[in-house]
């Protein structure tokens, strides 16, 4: 992430609004920078670099490249604690989603999250269920597995439209 | 907005992805033990992923495959009962705002429409853990208790998405939740408290970086051990991988042994009401659960 002096002038003014107009992320401005997000996230802990108060003064500076190709936009586990404390209604949780969904137009998707949303759109399923683990449900006495229609999700692969060239990122490790 | 059910105690089991894929014991316990309650499960002819794994891609293809598994079970006429909290937490969001926001609900029916489908509203998503609490109840299930697992001490780890965000998954408090202490209790055991008991396994971070997780459930496995726990009881197949599956790379990386056994609650609940350990796929896990055997089911 950007280390540097911040160059204002070069920053998009506007990408706050626009994502402010997003479902769930109508109260980004209202952040008061009190760090809760921050404090009270669990990866944040363990991880020398992902700090969500960062990512949201990053996106209210404006510095939209910066932080749409930052490798900690992929650290974060969902779990909502930031977004369930947060006093002041921000979600950041959904302002993340966001962010990698505008990431993943931009080409930035690290291989695993790649991996699980090809499989659900050729198959239905998030992981590929090989013929062994199908015998295995025999023996254990299961049912077989609900089909899939995956000429249907086809069509999903264009909304999503992410399967274009990729670049790398990595977790900012 | 209730819709004509085949009966009260009757479900459509949404089985979701990480369980027929990697954990299979999970759904092994829990048909075994509704089964026994009398609750009665259907199957789907057809599925898709609840689209969690998709949320991070495009919010609107997570929206379209959530609704077009809540229509498949509006066409059965029958409530979803989810095993995995991410299905559940996914699937009981989305049919809440496409209940309560008209536009959303219009944008997402017009793409259903090219299948012949459209999302009505009117069929709840319960998890297995709200299904038993709100339909079998605790007083019935302890009535039901031949073996109760006297002595035996647990601690719970609950699962993000059954808790929050709590605009959405009202049913427990999330800052400070009791339905997994109550059911494990029902069965008998002591049910520990330890620190950090709600926060994240990280498991959802594996594939960026696995180090994390690690570290994270590591630190939860230090203070279960801390306070005693004979076993850990998991109610979500992402919290299970991260504590059994993964418990002996933790061990290294931590360079301690912990040798905690993790039990899906349907299996600890299982044991409690009688089902032999055989009938379990209690070989399945990583973590040999023969302690618990030995020590725990009262018989």
């Amino acid at each position: 992430m950007t280390e540097e002096v911040i160059k204002l002038s070069e920053a998009d003014r506007q990408f706050k609004y626009e994502l402010s107009h997003m479902p769930e992320i109508e109260n980004l401005m209202l952040c008061m920078q009190c760090g809760t997000c921050t404090a009270d996230c669990p990866v944040a802990r363990f991880s020398g670099t992902y700090r969500p108060l960062k990512i949201l003064r990053m996106v209210l500076f404006g510095l939209k490249s910066d932080v749409l190709s930052a490798g900690e936009l992929w650290l974060c586990a969902s779990c909502y604690t930031c977004t369930d404390r947060c006093p002041r209604g921000v979600r950041f949780s959904s302002l993340l989603r966001e962010l990698r969904n505008l990431a993943v137009k931009e080409g930035y998707i690290p291989d695993g999250f790649r991996e699980l949303a090809s499989n659900i759109l050729e198959t239905g399923y998030a992981y590929e269920i090989s013929e062994s683990r199908m015998k295995k449900r025999e023996t254990l006495g299961l049912p077989p597995l609900p089909k899939a229609n995956p000429k249907k999700l086809a069509r999903l692969a264009e909304i999503a439209g992410f399967l274009k060239k990729a670049k790398k990122v990595d977790g900012g490790k | 907005m209730e819709g004509s059910k085949i009966s009260d105690s009757t479900y459509l089991l949404y089985l979701g992805c990480l369980i027929p894929y990697r954990v299979p014991s999970y759904e092994v316990a829990a048909r075994k033990v509704l089964s026994r309650l009398d609750v009665e499960l259907v199957d789907m002819l057809e599925f898709n992923c609840c689209g969690l794994p998709m949320d991070p891609i495009s919010h609107e293809v997570m929206m379209v495959l959530a609704a077009w598994n809540l229509c498949l079970a509006e066409r059965e006429e029958l409530d979803i009962l989810t095993l995995c909290p991410g299905c559940s937490g996914t699937l009981h969001k989305v049919n809440t705002i496409l209940r309560e926001e008209e536009n959303v609900r219009e944008k997402i029916n017009n793409f259903l429409k090219r299948d012949g489908m459209e999302y009505k509203g009117n069929i709840e998503v319960k998890h297995l853990v709200q299904v038993l609490v709100e339909k079998v109840g605790t007083e019935k299930l302890k009535e039901k208790i031949v073996k109760p697992h006297k002595g035996l001490k647990v601690v719970e780890h609950y699962g993000c998405h059954i808790l929050r965000p709590k605009e959405y998954m009202k049913f427990d408090d999330s800052e400070n939740p009791t339905i997994l202490r109550q059911l494990i209790e029902s069965t008998g055991a002591t049910c520990l408290d330890y620190v950090n008991k709600r926060e994240c396994c990280g498991y959802p971070i594996m594939s960026i970086d696995e180090k994390i997780p690690f570290q994270l459930a590591g630190d939860k496995l230090k203070h279960m051990k801390e306070v005693g726990a004979d076993a850990l009881i998991t109610i979500c197949p992402s919290c299970y991988l991260a504590f059994d599956l993964n418990q002996s790379r933790i061990e290294k990386l931590f360079g301690e042994k912990f040798e905690l056994p993790v039990l899906h609650y349907p299996e600890l609940l299982a044991l409690a009401l009688g089902i032999e350990p055989d009938e379990l796929a209690l070989n399945d896990h990583r973590v040999r659960v023969s302690k618990i055997l030995k020590n725990g089911s009262g018989g």
